[in-house]
């Protein structure tokens, strides 16, 4: 990768970051926390909500969140040019 | 010997012949072997591995009851998603980029990134943070072989420390990381059986996570008519902040455990560092979604037998009463104080017994009625949880001193075979005091595990994120933003801890009702404040060490990382 490109994959690589962790926040500090007592007015399947997202939502979003991260990094990656090869040539350990 | 015990022990010697077969089938000959599996372990068997490593005896054992008897249902969630979150930290801020610095150790990173200063305050934050969270598990063993063997805690620890000496010093990472995704088998598979099978039994539902939804009105029914609080109801006010500020120091923690940081460096490359992240997380929600439902069915089952006056009837009851994890509230022998006839179970006055946290998971089984082998299979896959997170520790402990004390400060010239020889006996000395520790326990131990958290995120987590992030983050920074994070996360937990664990506590009241456990976040902003402050007024790194942090970032063959790896830079 050549400077620009590099500071295109970076820009692109924190913005994803951003999104994501942003997420992270609202489903787990936002509704599994501040709100629930709120969103506990709702009930779902027995669950009242802000209980739900405390005790199995929020871990349902983190697995979706890393998900969607390895996947939108390898299509990053590949646009980038990035193959197979490449990730086997990196140094291993010292 | 009961029938209970009979498959208990079958399992045991079943799951340990196991163990042990892997890890003379995976056991090294050189320093990378050893250290980090000569990073070759593929993105599924990592996962289950870190997911092994990280779910200990405390995760098994301990957090249905923590949740169901300690906490009262709801606020118990800051452990679920505490110790859950923090691997989304891991997987977009730290796991990738580490892994293409392509080191040993996180002291290794501490040290090559910033300065020996900055390496050597990580080397005793690693070993004191490790050290005190495998006493834990080494209890951990002792209760599953006291209760289901009726051997002693002494006894059962010893056979822990043989089995994990064993493998550990054989085998290094690449056999501990080979028995963890057995024992990640064996532990999920423990778990998840009577789970499913109480909530088929109980609900319509065989998948626990939908079928305990069945019964929380039910439960809440139970809970209010023997007194305890509403089971599902959010928490508001100091309490409220209380949890966030508890489950924001168990993420941000957990993201800065040198355990779990260290599995990622045994991923083949940066890609499969992603990816063992996203394994590892799915591995682990599997129990943490399954522990709520454990928790909830349990206490269900415990108050409805309460009610019907039927609870000191049971089986499991007297067992467990035996051992001293069952008492009268008093902490002596269950008495029938209102001689109603019954033992009662409530949640204020007339409550006429202790159940203790650890052994709802143990006992879930029994109370829910399940056969014998499923009691016995909980048992060994108690033992799994325990033994795989302590070997996990135990490593970082023996490749802190091997390669970050002995091999980087002591002996550079040392050779392959002397270093991995150091790094044995330093695994073997770990056992052995980790086995001491378990047998004698300090006063404070239990604590001290709660807390490890606090001061992992208070020291860790800030400066790896800024090293990777920042390029011109300095090495004084680090020190400082270390040292500040570490001290005050250890004065507010010596100022607030009750006197009577230890001497050096004070017992003093809390500052703004910020309880201790959750202190470890507020110590992290702190860390952060203060690195990026004096990492304005100090010298700034050298160009090739900010052009190294720079291709970091990239995957694939760099060539600064390169000769970096090589010693040339």
């Amino acid at each position: 990768m050549d400077e620009q490109a590099r500071r295109e994959y970076w820009r692109q690589n924190v913005r994803l970051m951003s999104v994501l962790l942003v997420i992270w926040a609202l489903v787990s500090f936002g509704a599994g926390i501040f709100f629930a007592d709120a969103l506990n007015n709702i009930e779902i399947g027995g669950f009242p909500l802000g209980f739900w997202f405390a005790n199995q939502g929020s871990i349902i979003t983190f697995v979706i969140l890393i998900a969607v991260y390895v996947w939108r990094m390898d299509k990053l990656d590949k646009k980038f040019g990035i193959d197979i090869d490449d990730y086997e040539g990196e140094v291993h350990h010292s | 010997m009961s029938e209970i015990q009979v498959w208990t022990l079958i399992f045991v010697v079943l799951t340990f012949g196991v163990y042990i077969y892997v890890a003379y089938a995976s056991r090294v000959s050189d320093t990378s072997g050893f250290y980090v599996a000569g990073g070759g372990i593929p993105a599924p068997a990592n996962g289950a591995a870190i997911a092994a490593d990280w779910m200990s005896a405390a995760s098994f054992i301990s957090m249905a009851g923590l949740i169901a008897l300690a906490y009262n249902g709801y606020g118990g969630s800051a452990y679920l998603m505490g110790w859950t979150g923090g691997y989304v930290l891991l997987a977009l801020l730290l796991a990738p980029y580490l892994r293409k610095f392509g080191k040993y150790t996180i002291p290794d990173f501490v040290g090559d990134r910033y300065n020996e200063t900055a390496r050597l305050i990580a080397v005793v934050c690693a070993v004191v943070v490790s050290l005190t969270y495998v006493v834990g598990q080494m209890a951990g063993v002792g209760v599953v072989f006291g209760r289901f063997l009726e051997v002693s805690t002494e006894v059962g620890v010893l056979i822990g420390m043989a089995i994990v000496l064993f493998y550990a010093v054989l085998g290094g990472m690449k056999g501990i990381t080979w028995t963890q995704v057995c024992q990640y088998s064996v532990l999920i598979v423990a778990y998840l059986i009577p789970a499913v099978a109480i909530s088929a039994k109980i609900t319509d539902w065989p998948l626990p996570q939908i079928g305990f939804g069945q019964i929380l009105t039910e439960l809440e029914a139970l809970q209010s008519e023997l007194g305890f609080g509403p089971y599902t109801e959010a928490l508001t006010g100091s309490g409220q902040f209380n949890m966030f500020l508890l489950t924001a120091t168990l993420m941000f923690g957990t993201a800065g455990l040198p355990h779990v940081i260290v599995r990622f460096y045994t991923a083949k490359n940066v890609r499969a560092a992603r990816y063992s992240a996203l394994w590892a997380i799915f591995f682990i929600a599997l129990l943490y979604t399954t522990a709520p439902t454990v928790a909830a069915f349990a206490k269900y089952n415990i108050l409805d037998e309460s009610q019907a006056g039927t609870l000191a009837d049971q089986s499991w009851f007297d067992k467990w009463a035996d051992v001293g994890l069952i008492t009268g509230v008093d902490g002596g022998a269950v008495v029938d104080t209102n001689g109603n006839g019954a033992i009662d179970f409530a949640g204020s006055a007339g409550n006429e017994v202790l159940i203790n946290n650890d052994i709802l998971v143990l006992a879930s089984p029994e109370i829910g009625g399940l056969p014998a082998p499923i009691v016995g299979l909980v048992a060994a896959g108690g033992l799994a949880a325990a033994l795989s997170t302590a070997s996990g520790l135990l490593l970082v402990i023996s490749s802190s001193v091997a390669n970050d004390v002995y091999h980087k400060r002591i002996n550079p010239q040392a050779s392959e075979q002397r270093q991995l020889t150091v790094a044995r006996i330093s695994m073997a000395v770990a056992v052995l005091v980790a086995g001491w520790l378990g047998i004698n326990p300090p006063g404070f131990a239990g604590q001290v595990v709660a807390l490890a958290f606090g001061l992992a995120a208070a020291s860790f987590f800030p400066i790896l994120v800024l090293g990777i992030f920042w390029k011109r983050c300095t090495a004084a920074g680090a020190a400082a933003g270390m040292a500040v994070g570490l001290a005050i996360t250890a004065a507010y937990f010596v100022w607030t801890l009750p006197s009577e664990s230890a001497w050096f506590f004070l017992g003093k009241d809390p500052i703004l009702d910020i309880a201790p456990v959750g202190f470890g976040f507020i110590g992290m902003l702190a860390n952060f404040a203060v690195t990026i402050v004096v990492s304005q007024f100090t010298t700034k790194p050298s160009e090739t060490m900010q052009e190294l942090v720079e291709e970091i970032r990239y995957p694939g063959r760099t060539d600064l990382v390169a000769k970096h790896a090589q010693g040339d830079v």
